[in-house]
């Protein structure tokens, strides 16, 4: 930490920590630092996850590596008085225990979040300090734009949007198309549900964004970068204009960067929030004003992209890993991870697990470590059921892929996907069926509409899923199910569609005696979907008082006073008067 | 030319370089289905959004299915057009397109001429898999255009006619996923918006989601009303297009067997547009040649060019989106406007009844007429000039509803006194046209000679935008021609931005003029249809005894009896108009 503080007060920007209280903590701290006197010499800054969101809200005092979990607003005059004035540790706030369990940091590896939380983010000192344009300075002065992208090549990083195309190679194809004006563009239209890690960056080292793009657009021959990024990322696009701002006054983006004759500007250009805007061509439609609709590729953006012109999509997290490529170099980084996947991924942890939040592990970490070196295992010490990976355009892994090592190829070959880094672990209380339709809700929410089989198909699927989890399915259904995700996924327009019967296809696949279950056998084995469960009076305890009879609105309840009473399910509406009215629990679901 | 060697289904084929699949296979007579596709190679327009995904084929090494009409062949591609997975995928995206359809053929207007409805034909669905819920929408009823969009199938044929090639922009997508649906801009009626009734999207649309209004009901209980004497007036378009309705091979001219339909309909008079068609000529040649006149003689205040004011489309293209410029265009009424005034006074004295009693009936290639009559400002005391105007697909319904054998039909002469008609009024019908018959008057007029060789071929074609200078006897007159709003629009910038070189410009909304009209028997995409169509408004007027408008007999007999000259105070009231500024017409009202 480089800037005038002496101490700051890290507070996770998770989104459960942030929402646990419904004040802006980091405002109140500064103010309450300011009571007492404190606040030229330490502040409070919004940081990264710390992978504790259970425990949350956190905060991490640095220099001192303190971390304070459950943290309430009364909690903040102790944490001053006690640590910050009188250097006492507050033992209380410290969740020891799950520290020491999970190890969170130990099996994880920084490069993308290597400055989160470390720097300030508003001040470009801080960066500049950790080696920050270090690595700009280098491609322009020691290396040529096609040394640059040989370097990316070597590294064997790959897109961390979903796809995993080899970025060197995407950057190739960009800098040998002709034109006279070229873009580099920064996907930061974060969608899947849950994941947060390109937020983090840009909130917590948006320089390091900077750099990457300034290093491409030298690369590929482009003086003009843009960054497209949700509306709904407030404090990231506050940084980001701050970090812009920042860059520029000091040269490191604008004109004649480090005296040569590169130029480079950036931008920002703001998405409303579609998923499909994640989608690069559907993003660079939405760029030039359009309705955010994919197009057919090929024409490929980096031959014909934004306004017509090449144009290189990276998404933020790949940008992330670019400076650290350049100054460590390419060998270092191929050195991470497994034999095609190099490198760190992101992923963010949520669902059935103690320990939930962004962590970032080397390509390679098996799906055990993660869930329960890392994520301090699963909640209540249940089951392991499922983990989905790749948000909804991914598949589920299970107990067989526990060992599977984690990158791009083992993952699709597994009937899952990269994807973004979502990762959802469910327990034996999820029902697959449910989750899958879960995911299909959220892409028929999010299909643009422009292809059939997106636009009509996923709903259709949709539909038939409910159908399956309110005990109305058939055997038909499931073969329905079947045909029509194969169909949806082999004739969609875009990655959307492509992918999005995958969360079906894969639990079909891994789960299928549940969906069997449901239409054969109508039960849902996990008991979560509730449709199955039927009222009954238990011959124990009911005494025959004609109370649930007397309130039940349907008339369902047949018996007479003091004999044992039975529910017609024909009639019953599952309304559970019954069960709240009856005195003698004889009410019982099943 | 390069070609390259490809493989479909088996067999080897060579086809130029650049080709797409689908017209790859189309070549060499492999046929692959297609839905949104449109491509009307004569007027360089082609819509391949690569939606309906009906056109998919298996391509060797791409994971997914490729839509054929937008991927382009490569060097010894390997492409399945019939293998199981393709023939499956295609039959499912269809039973999900109809999954989203209301079923119901059996009383759908567009029933017989639907794309949907042939293509489930032809891929044997006979059962509905999926079942879901439908997307429903509030149906929108403008004075020409109906709007159901519970029947859009997504093709989105008609923003490419609406934003690319007319430039009107009163279409766009709205919403997301399956509420996705084509509309006009915050869910505005389509009567609220910019939209100018031209018919494009009505002319490529694949289903009943936008139809004409229906005002064949309205015409036959006039025409049972023996209070009421019921005239009509047929559009030149109309007679080279109808005949297709009823099996004729295009460009078949039907006009005599039209002519007896309409007779045994119970139409008291059957009249022609071609007589107003020459009567506009008068007026519109007489202003030319007035401006012209006064232009050359070093008059700073007119306007040139004068653009034609026939086409009711073009008319509310330029009041919406150039309003600064509605001095500019020819003052004369539409030629369906100036037959519905003349019959209502000049006819309806001759003919010795009320004004109120005589019923107007037009039958137009064009469904902006329908808007066109119901200007207020084409009405007397509330009593329009012309009270319903059927498009020609309104017509030949109407025949089949009463019965009539149409092939079997002897030809019959259209009535007098208006139906008398040059050869210039009948090339009223196609782009170029008008133009022709404007300058084969104006020329005799202005040089006081006699032309000789009537036929202006240089003015003649399909280009979207032609011009032609003519030489009038030493001065040199310079012609513009467009159709197809887009074009329009390149040349009223043109003239805005004073660059403008043009005399006189004719402008027709539609692609290929009156004969593409959005009333008209639908071209599915075959735009050789619309050349065969030109082709026989030409050849009408070849045969025609009297092939100058001021030359027509008829309209010589009206100027003497009653209007008296061209540009007269009479003639003024009558056949002349102005224009409105509408550029602030569009209001949102709507939540």
């Amino acid at each position: 930490m480089s800037s005038k503080y002496k101490k700051s007060l890290l507070v996770c920007n998770g989104s459960s920590c942030q929402k646990a209280m419904n004040i802006d903590l980091v405002q109140h701290i500064n103010d309450k630092l300011k009571e007492y006197g404190l606040d030229n010499e330490i502040n409070a800054i919004l940081s990264v996850c710390f992978n504790k969101c259970s425990i949350g809200p956190n905060i991490i005092v640095h220099p001192d590596n303190v971390e304070y979990s459950t943290v309430t607003k009364d909690d903040i005059d102790d944490i001053i008085i006690e640590h910050l004035l009188n250097n006492r540790i507050v033992d209380r706030l410290v969740y020891n225990e799950i520290n020491e369990i999970s190890g969170t940091s130990k099996k994880q590896y920084r490069i993308v979040l290597r400055n989160c939380g470390f720097i300030d983010p508003e001040n470009i000192e801080d960066y500049i300090e950790l080696k920050g344009y270090d690595a700009l300075a280098k491609c322009l002065t020691e290396y040529t734009p096609v040394e640059t992208i040989q370097e990316i090549i070597k590294s064997g990083l790959r897109g961390r949007g979903g796809g995993g195309f080899s970025t060197g190679l995407k950057w190739e194809i960009t800098s040998k198309s002709e034109a006279d004006q070229k873009y580099v563009v920064c996907n930061a239209d974060e969608g899947d549900p849950g994941a947060f890690m390109d937020r983090s960056v840009l909130e917590g080292d948006p320089h390091s964004v900077i750099e990457a793009m300034a290093i491409c657009g030298y690369a590929i021959g482009a003086n003009k970068g843009i960054v497209y990024i949700r509306a709904e990322y407030p404090l990231a696009i506050k940084r980001l204009k701050i970090a812009i701002d920042q860059a520029r006054e000091y040269g490191l983006i604008g004109k004649k960067i480090f005296g040569t004759d590169f130029n480079f500007e950036i931008e920002l250009k703001y998405g409303a929030g579609a998923f499909v805007c994640g989608e690069e061509t559907a993003l660079i439609q939405s760029m030039e004003g359009l309705r955010g609709e994919p197009t057919l590729k090929p024409p490929f953006p980096s031959v014909s992209g934004y306004l017509g012109k090449p144009t290189n999509v990276n998404n933020v997290e790949t940008f992330a890993n670019i400076p650290a490529i350049i100054n460590k170099g390419s060998e270092w980084f191929s050195s991470i991870g497994t034999e095609k996947s190099k490198g760190t991924k992101v992923f963010a942890l949520a669902g059935k697990i103690n320990n939930v939040g962004l962590i970032e592990v080397p390509m390679g970490t098996t799906l055990r470590e993660v869930i329960y070196d890392i994520g301090g295992g699963i909640v209540n010490d249940k089951k392991f059921k499922a983990a989905q990976t790749g948000g909804p355009s991914g598949g589920c892994l299970t107990e067989k892929d526990l060992d599977l090592p984690i990158d791009f190829d083992s993952l699709s070959a597994a009937g899952s996907m990269m994807g973004s880094g979502g990762m959802i672990i469910m327990d034996e209380d999820d029902c697959m069926v449910a989750m899958a339709r879960f995911y299909l809700e959220f892409t028929v929410e999010e299909s643009c509409g422009k292809c059939a089989p997106c636009r009509i198909g996923n709903k259709r699927l949709h539909e038939m899923l409910i159908k399956l989890c309110d005990d109305k399915g058939t055997l038909e259904d499931i073969d329905l199910l079947r045909n029509l995700s194969v169909v949806v996924k082999d004739t969609s327009l875009c990655g959307l569609g492509q992918t999005s019967p995958n969360p079906i296809l894969s639990t079909m696949k891994n789960f299928y005696d549940e969906y069997h279950a449901h239409v054969v056998d109508h039960k849902c084995p996990s008991g979560q979907c509730t449709s199955f469960l039927k009222y009954y009076i238990d011959r124990e305890h009911c005494i025959g008082c004609l109370v649930c009879a007397r309130n039940c609105p349907t008339n369902a309840i047949f018996g007479e006073k003091k004999k044992l009473h039975i529910i017609n399910h024909e009639i019953c509406i599952k309304c559970g008067i019954c069960m709240d009215k009856c005195k003698f629990d004889a009410v019982y679901l099943n | 030319m390069d070609t390259i060697n490809i493989k479909i289904d088996n067999k080897n084929f060579q086809v130029p370089k650049g080709t797409t699949i689908l017209d790859a296979a189309k070549s060499v007579g492999i046929k692959i289905p297609t839905l949104c596709y449109m491509h009307l190679h004569d007027l360089n327009v082609t819509h391949k959004p690569t939606g309906c995904r009906i056109c998919v084929v298996e391509v060797e090494g791409r994971k997914n299915l490729v839509p054929a009409c937008a991927t382009e062949c490569m060097p010894g591609m390997v492409i399945k057009n019939q293998s199981i997975r393709v023939l499956n995928s295609r039959k499912t995206v269809l039973e999900l397109i109809l999954s989203d359809h209301p079923a119901e053929c059996l009383i759908c207007p567009k029933s017989g001429d639907c794309d949907l409805q042939n293509m489930a034909q032809e891929m044997g669905i006979r059962h509905y898999y999926y079942k879901g819920e439908q997307s429903t929408y509030i149906k929108d009823r403008s004075a020409a255009i109906k709007r159901d969009m519970d029947k859009c199938i997504g093709c989105k044929r008609c923003l490419t006619m609406c934003n690319d090639v007319q430039t009107v922009g009163a279409l766009s997508s709205i919403n997301r996923g399956f509420m996705s649906v084509v509309s006009p801009a915050f869910q505005m009626d389509l009567a609220e918006s910019v939209c100018t009734y031209c018919g494009q999207c009505v002319a490529v649309c694949p289903t009943a989601a936008l139809t004409e209004i229906d005002h064949t009901k309205t015409v036959i209980r006039h025409l049972a009303d023996p209070s009421k004497t019921v005239i009509v007036q047929t559009a030149p378009a109309v007679r080279a297009a109808l005949g297709e309705e009823f099996g004729y091979d295009p460009g078949t001219l039907v006009t005599g067997k039209m002519t007896a339909a309409l007779k045994d309909l119970g139409f008291d008079y059957v009249f022609d547009t071609d007589f107003a068609a020459d009567l506009t000529i008068m007026e519109e040649g007489a202003e030319l040649l007035d401006r012209l006149t006064r232009h050359l003689n070093g008059d700073p205040t007119v306007k040139l060019p004068l653009l034609t004011s026939c086409c009711p489309g073009w008319v509310s293209f330029f009041e919406h989106h150039f309003p600064d410029m509605k001095d500019i265009p020819s003052t004369a009424r539409s030629p369906q406007q100036m037959f519905g005034s003349i019959a209502k006074t000049y006819l309806a004295d001759k003919l010795g009844i009320k004004r109120k009693d005589l019923v107007v009936v037009s039958i137009m290639p064009c469904l902006a007429k329908k808007y066109e009559c119901s200007r207020e400002e084409f009405a007397t005391d509330g009593n329009p000039d012309v009270d319903f105007v059927l498009s020609t697909r309104e017509l030949a319904r109407l025949i089949k509803q009463a019965g009539i054998d149409f092939n079997s039909l002897e030809h019959a002469d259209f009535d007098n006194p208006m139906g008398e008609s040059s050869g210039a009024a009948v090339i009223f019908g196609t782009t170029g046209g008008v133009i022709e018959a404007a300058v084969r008057t104006a020329y005799e007029v202005f040089t006081n000679q006699k032309l000789h060789k009537v036929d202006f071929e240089q003015l003649r074609g399909m280009e979207w935008i032609r011009e032609s200078t003519i030489d009038f006897n030493g001065t040199p007159i310079k012609i513009g021609i467009a159709h197809g709003l887009g074009n329009a629009r390149k040349l009223l910038e043109e003239i805005r931005a004073g660059k403008s070189q043009y005399h006189a410009i004719e402008i027709m909304a539609c692609p290929g003029g009156c004969i593409g009209g959005g009333g008209q028997p639908l071209h599915h995409g075959d735009s050789n249809i619309l050349l065969a169509r030109q082709k026989a408004l030409y050849s009408e007027d070849k045969s025609k005894v009297i092939r100058k408008s001021h030359e027509n007999p008829s309209i010589k007999k009206l100027y003497s009896e009653f209007l008296g000259s061209p540009m007269s105070e009479k003639a003024h009231k009558l056949l002349h108009t102005h224009y409105f500024d509408k550029s602030n017409n569009v209001e949102i009202t709507k939540n």
